[in-house]
């Protein structure tokens, strides 16, 4: 990965710059001594690190428009960053930019239960959104992993997913109203409570923007009544073909569940010796299949697929009979990122989504692939999307370890586009990626991207 | 290389005929077309079939472009749920494909053919994605542009681009999708579309209730919106547009219809059913649909077949998009300005009102204005759906956007058709 040389000139300035946003910012916090600054010189993507020139982290609105317009005219870069939980380096600092925290803008500003719609400012966790709403059979549908500590800003810059985008989308499908500052201090507000607002859509391009277009100061969302009921299913499959053939045949047979996860025989180790979920430990995959709904519908559909995974060849199926056993079975899929950090002093994870009838070829040559590069590798699949998470385990320390999984995880991604899938599913392109851009886009499509982006950002 | 053929639509509305448009056969023959126009300064009406001509402002344009010669499905992959057709590929076929394999489009595309004079199921799928207009499923299934995996579009600088791709979950670069869908092929225009189709479900009822006061329909809209009964439509509409239904029980109802629609399987949609009956029940009589009848008049409500026939020469059409809570308010504040008819859709979040020309007289301005008002009290919006092209130049049909966004939009206007050949004034006035 190669970045921009920074700005000689601009890091000198660091001194006047910070006085000049503690005037900015009277109720926000400014650092820029190195050990504050250790902070944030990495994101969820640990395997890259950079000190920011400074970290501004605003009180409200008003100090955003304040920075943003300071910055704007100054020409100084600003990386905005919610909880820092990116796998991709999308909240990697600049050596020569301004790292813009919006970790205090966390207040939930209106919960309207009439309107299912709960407005936030983007600091408020992803899964506080759901927590506020709760007590009223509510709850907001994007699930990422890390959503007890990602901030739905950031997940909106990201289009964050998570196991349940199967049947109700990523967040770009379940925000209704955004306000925007842009780097001029302009501030947009768009949609709102209700469907459909006239003119171009540019709340949905925002959404995934990866905080290139602006930074999103107020976000509101739509929230679904809980289902009447919810059921997980666990199956053990002897051979991967078999798993994908029955998420295949669930798909044909008209049932979208809510969530289909799979997970290889290196994931399953790992989140079973981490959580002890109670996971078949002879099998090859594992299949995790999630029905929501009203009772009769899940009764239904849950006996379908028993009889579908069956056929398919599963070894063992059980179907959760409680709250607390559909949770323990989703135990370990949800902490199978810190399992697999257990077995190995560092983990590369990957985000390519291919179309999921490719998956058993695509899995195989992951296999063959981590052989030649002499690196493990644990899969964790969003079965029912098409979604791998591949995660290739290295030591940071060995030397040449990073370099190899680097190497090796841009082989995986190359496979994917190849099939006919793409780079990135829901981590983003962050600066992981960036350099991967060209290999799928054109110089044609590419700079219609960049006229977009000129157009909130005259200088980007 | 590029066929001549004749407009295709009828011409209720009075706009200029433009005779003889371009229809390119192929990306390269579209990319051409642009080239040609914007080296030459020549402006282009853009259209798919035409049927949705009528919606936005009337373009003045020196020449039409339609993609009546640019169709195929040129993938469907049913189990990865994904279909791929170039962007004049008619509706009919779009649809034929996905019946064969039991599919459909869940965003409940609308044919709004007839509410502009034509014929019904006209349209193509680029039309469908340009215009991001969704139906009855929208508040549950999304808008059209939700739907949207990928594009191939020319751009007004005559250049062609792709995004998104085959897959249904990307994050690969802006979503340049969402910023053509709704753009009135104001920036590019599509030469083929890559779209997520799902399954359809093995049984649908619908519950209607029948109550003369139209506060009980909106009421019980509310209340199933907050159930866990999983409804995939909430509808209201009132007796007159209930006697316009070719549906017996409602046709026949003598009183405002509300109605909840409930999909799903065949052996638990019955229960379902009963559960929401039950519910209705206590506000007043209830009667349910079954498949056939049941499909038949959602697609009425989606294609305007319950609106009043009007004379378009003098009568407005509004679509308001409203927080879905203040229907009732809504409904009482535009009684206070007009005796047109009202259609609740979107769980109340969506409104159609029909004015008949002698209540806006020489007046249609200030009737605009009236209408605006009252959207905007509660946050949402009103789109002059249907009127003449006289007042669709007069009065701004999407209503003003804020100054901010306003400059935003001129920016990415100049920045994708920097010459303005792409339907000029469709959307906006300025750009």
């Amino acid at each position: 990965m190669d970045m921009p040389l920074p700005d000689a000139g601009v890091i000198a300035r660091r001194a006047e710059i910070a006085h000049e946003l503690r005037r900015l910012m009277p109720h926000g916090t400014v650092v820029d001594h190195a050990a504050g600054l250790s902070a944030f010189e990495s994101d969820g993507l640990t395997a890259y690190r950079q000190q920011p020139l400074i970290a501004a982290l605003p009180a409200d609105r008003d100090e955003v428009v304040a920075v943003m317009a300071f910055c704007g005219r100054e020409k100084i870069k600003i990386v905005p960053r919610g909880a820092g939980t990116s796998l991709s380096g999308g909240a990697l600092p600049l050596a020569d930019g301004i790292t813009l925290g919006l970790s205090r803008l966390n207040r939930i500003l209106d919960i309207d239960i009439a309107n299912r719609t709960v407005t936030v400012e983007p600091g408020v966790t992803n899964l506080a959104i759901s927590g506020a709403v709760r007590g009223q059979g509510f709850y907001y549908a994007p699930d990422p992993s890390s959503q007890v500590a990602c901030t739905i800003g950031g997940n909106v810059a990201e289009n964050a997913g998570g196991v349940h985008c199967l049947k109700y989308g990523l967040t770009t499908n379940n925000i209704l109203g955004l306000e925007v500052v842009l780097v001029t201090g302009e501030v947009v507000r768009l949609g709102g409570k209700c469907l459909d607002a006239p003119g171009l859509d540019l709340m949905g391009v925002i959404a995934g923007s990866e905080g290139l277009l602006g930074v999103v100061t107020e976000v509101t969302v739509r929230i679904l009544r809980t289902p009447e009921t919810a059921q997980a299913m666990l199956m053990g499959f002897a051979q991967v073909e078999d798993a994908a053939r029955a998420v295949g045949d669930i798909i044909a047979a008209g049932i979208i569940p809510a969530g289909m996860e799979m997970m290889d025989r290196p994931a399953i180790h790992a989140a079973e010796a981490f959580v002890g979920a109670g996971y078949p430990l002879e099998a090859e995959a594992l299949l995790i299949v999630e029905l929501d709904g009203p009772g009769a519908e899940v009764a239904l559909a849950s006996a379908q697929i028993e009889s579908i995974a069956r056929a398919a060849g599963a070894g063992t199926i059980r179907t959760s009979e409680n709250e607390a056993e559909r949770l323990a079975f989703w135990a370990g899929r949800k902490a199978a990122f810190p399992a697999v950090g257990r077995l190995s002093p560092d983990y590369y994870c990957m985000d390519g989504t291919i179309p999921r009838g490719r998956l058993p070829e695509v899995l195989g040559k992951i296999s063959e692939m981590s052989a030649r590069y002499g690196l493990s590798v644990a899969n964790v699949f969003h079965a029912g999307d098409g979604n791998l998470h591949p995660l290739i385990l290295y030591d940071a320390n060995a030397e040449g370890e990073l370099e190899r999984a680097e190497a090796f995880g841009t082989e995986i991604l190359r496979l994917c586009v190849a099939v006919g899938g793409v780079l990135t599913g829901e981590h983003g392109v962050g600066v992981e990626k960036r350099d991967l851009m060209g290999e799928v886009f054109s110089e044609d499509d590419l700079a219609h991207q960049q006229r977009l982006k000129c157009a909130f950002d005259a200088d980007g | 290389m590029c066929i001549g053929v004749s407009y295709p639509i009828l011409n209720l509305n009075g706009s200029d005929v433009i005779p003889d448009p371009f229809t390119p056969d192929s990306e390269d023959a579209l990319k051409d077309v642009l080239a040609e126009a914007l080296t030459s300064g020549r402006t282009l009406e853009v259209s798919g079939a035409g049927t949705k001509r009528g919606l936005g402002r009337p373009v003045a344009a020196d020449a039409g472009l339609t993609l009546a010669g640019l169709t195929g499905i040129t993938y469907y992959a049913p189990g990865e749920l994904v279909m791929e057709a170039q962007a004049g590929t008619p509706m009919a076929e779009i649809t034929a494909a996905l019946d064969e394999q039991n599919q459909r489009l869940a965003f409940e595309p609308t044919d709004l053919g007839p509410l502009y004079g034509g014929a019904p199921g006209q349209g193509t799928i680029g039309g469908v994605f340009a215009c991001n207009l969704a139906g009855p499923r929208r508040p549950f299934a999304g808008a059209a542009r939700d739907h949207l995996l990928g594009i191939r579009a020319v751009s007004g600088r005559a250049e062609t681009f792709t995004a998104g791709g085959r897959v249904v979950k990307n994050v690969t670069g802006y979503d340049m999708g969402k910023l053509l869908a709704g753009s009135l092929g104001t920036l590019a225009v599509f030469s083929q579309v890559t779209f997520k189709v799902l399954p359809k479900p093995e049984a649908e009822r619908t519950v209607l209730l029948f109550s003369s006061a139209p506060d009980d329909g909106l009421n019980a809209l509310n209340r199933a919106a907050g159930e866990v009964w999983d409804i995939s439509a909430g509808a209201h509409i009132g007796k007159p547009a209930a006697a316009r239904s070719a549906v017996s029980y409602v046709v026949g109802a003598e009183t405002s219809v509300t109605a909840v629609r409930l999909e799903g399987a065949r052996g638990a949609v019955d229960e379902r059913t009963a559960m929401v009956r039950a519910a209705f029940d206590e506000i007043g009589p209830t009667e349910e649909l079954h498949r056939h009848n049941s499909h038949r008049f959602w697609h009425e409500l989606r294609d305007g077949a319950l609106l009043p026939a009007m004379d378009v020469d003098a009568s407005q059409l509004w679509r308001l998009t409203l927080p879905p809570a203040d229907a009732a308010m809504a409904l009482d504040r535009l009684a206070a300005i007009t005796n047109g008819e009202l259609l609740f859709d979107w769980l109340g979040g969506l409104v159609w009102l029909s004015i008949p020309g002698s209540e806006i007289g020489y007046a249609p301005e200030q009737m605009a204005a009236a209408v605006r008002a009252v959207a905007a009290q509660g946050g949402g919006h009103a789109v002059l759906m249907r009127a003449t092209d006289e007042m669709r130049r007069q009065i701004s049909v999407f209503g003003a956007a804020g100054v901010d966004q306003m400059a935003l939009t001129r920016r990415i206007k100049n920045n994708f058709d920097p010459g303005g050949i792409l339907n000029p004034g469709r959307m906006y006035e300025s750009c």
